[in-house]
């Protein structure tokens, strides 16, 4: 459980900064690109919960968002595209003591690893999945995801998709996802803030963060006048969350939902002497 | 660019103590100096070396200013002060990572930063003229005659450096160019 991972060790001889959850790589993103503000957040948190890096894990897919990993100190793990979650969820499985944090990108997340998505939700492994929303493929040079506003006009989609827009909260919700919440990266201390419930609140934890792509989406710097902090109110009532998804417009920030389902546990091993035993389980 | 639109900063507990105070001031600081530190590494990543180099030094003076308030409070270790006080997005000094751009000049760099210590100039003018004891208020109108003096300091810089050339945003190989 997280909580176990959260807690303040009273006996800890070390305190640690932000600073000490950062690694020594440096990110090469654009320059006003909203990931930044994620990592600083996600080391806020990490340190105001007063975690060991040793026991934190933070796992990636493919995509500009999905470089996070590389640029934690605590342990990390960039998978294969759309594949984050279940590598998220193999690993929180073999190793329930560890703090899994999936990172990635609106593509990575609801395009490529849609599917995963859905079951993670469902399946309520006890982890965070932080999806790094601009509403566009960065990495690739500018395709529209499935985040991406079907009039958006562009030069690879002319005049815009013309497809409706994924919906993260409501896909989430609907699936069975025990926290539910929208951040910004344009308040990192907010977003700390955010994380750190997500983390702490028990079962698979999905935080949309709203992050400006400002070399494909430079409209999107727009954002931190369009956003509504505080504009949620958590509820662990799924009726009611789904009600107030109605009239989202999309910039509201905080916690949507805030369920309390059990997270997935597996069942421990049964005894096996031999190995005969357990090929008898088998035995069709 | 687009011009800096970053609400007003308030804090959301008001100092009891001089001492209190100036840790809020210490805690504005230390996040103005490390932001600007990242800033500077991002510029560096992406070969603007000039524009890196001047975030380095404005990350060195917020890193002086923030040794005075502890030399002044005779702090041998840093105050505590929690991560998340403040009532908006970041403190007032710190720069919001959405204004960089990557060819930005040393100009677009000197006015974010006018802009961040005219910011802290109206923090503390706050403070000054808010329900606190007397020694806050007077210390808080100290500290708005520093961030004076650095607004004004900022502006002579802004003098020395060329002015913003045309097209300074023009890349002959833009990232966004989609063949």
């Amino acid at each position: 459980m997280n909580e176990i991972a959260c807690r303040a060790d009273p006996d800890a001889a070390v305190t640690r900064g932000p600073n000490d959850y950062k690694s020594d790589v440096k990110p090469v993103w654009c320059p006003g690109c909203g990931d930044f503000g994620v990592v600083n957040a996600l080391a806020k948190a990490m340190a105001r919960m007063a975690l060991d890096p040793k026991d934190v894990a933070v796992v990636s897919g493919i995509g500009c968002s999905s470089r996070i990993p590389a640029y934690m100190s605590s342990y990390g793990f960039h998978g294969v595209h759309g594949r984050a979650l279940a590598a998220g969820t193999g690993l929180k499985v073999a190793r329930p003591d560890l703090t899994v944090i999936v990172t990635g990108g609106d593509g990575d997340g609801y395009s490529i690893g849609g599917n995963h998505f859905l079951h993670a939700c469902r399946r309520n492994v006890d982890m965070t999945y932080i999806v790094m929303d601009n509403h566009v493929y960065g990495m690739t040079k500018g395709q529209a995801s499935p985040t991406t506003e079907p009039d958006w006009d562009s030069k690879l989609s002319p005049d815009g998709t013309g497809l409706r827009e994924f919906q993260p909260l409501v896909v989430a919700l609907a699936t069975g996802a025990n926290f539910i919440a929208r951040g910004f990266t344009g308040d990192p201390n907010g977003l700390a803030a955010l994380i750190e419930q997500a983390v702490r609140n028990p079962g698979f934890s999905f935080l949309e963060v709203l992050s400006p792509c400002v070399t494909f989406r430079p409209e999107q710097k727009e954002w931190k006048k369009m956003v509504r902090p505080d504009e949620f109110s958590p509820t662990a009532d799924v009726p009611r969350a789904a009600r107030r998804l109605l009239r989202d417009t999309g910039f509201d920030l905080g916690v949507l939902y805030a369920g309390e389902r059990p997270p997935y546990a597996p069942r421990g091993p049964r005894a096996v002497r031999a190995p005969a035993d357990l090929e008898a389980r088998f035995v069709l | 660019m687009s011009a800096h639109t970053r609400a007003r900063t308030a804090h959301s507990k008001l100092p009891r103590t001089v001492a209190e105070f100036m840790a809020y001031a210490y805690s504005m600081e230390v996040e103005a100096s490390e932001r600007y530190a990242e800033l500077a590494e991002q510029m560096s990543a992406h070969n603007n070396r000039e524009v890196a180099e001047l975030f380095a030094k404005l990350s060195r003076i917020e890193g002086k200013h923030r040794d005075q308030i502890a030399a002044r409070m005779g702090w041998t270790s840093p105050p505590d002060v929690e991560v998340f006080r403040w009532t908006t997005p970041e403190g007032p000094e710190t720069t919001d990572y959405g204004e960089l751009h990557y060819l930005m000049q040393p100009h677009h760099a000197l006015r974010l930063a006018e802009h961040n210590e005219q910011q802290a100039v109206e923090f503390f003018e706050r403070f000054a003229a808010a329900r606190v004891p007397a020694a806050v208020q007077a210390a808080a109108r100290e500290m708005a005659e520093e961030e004076r003096e650095h607004v004004r300091l900022i502006r002579e810089w802004l003098a020395r450096v060329p002015p913003l050339e045309p097209g300074w945003d023009e890349d002959p190989d833009p990232p966004a160019g989609a063949d």
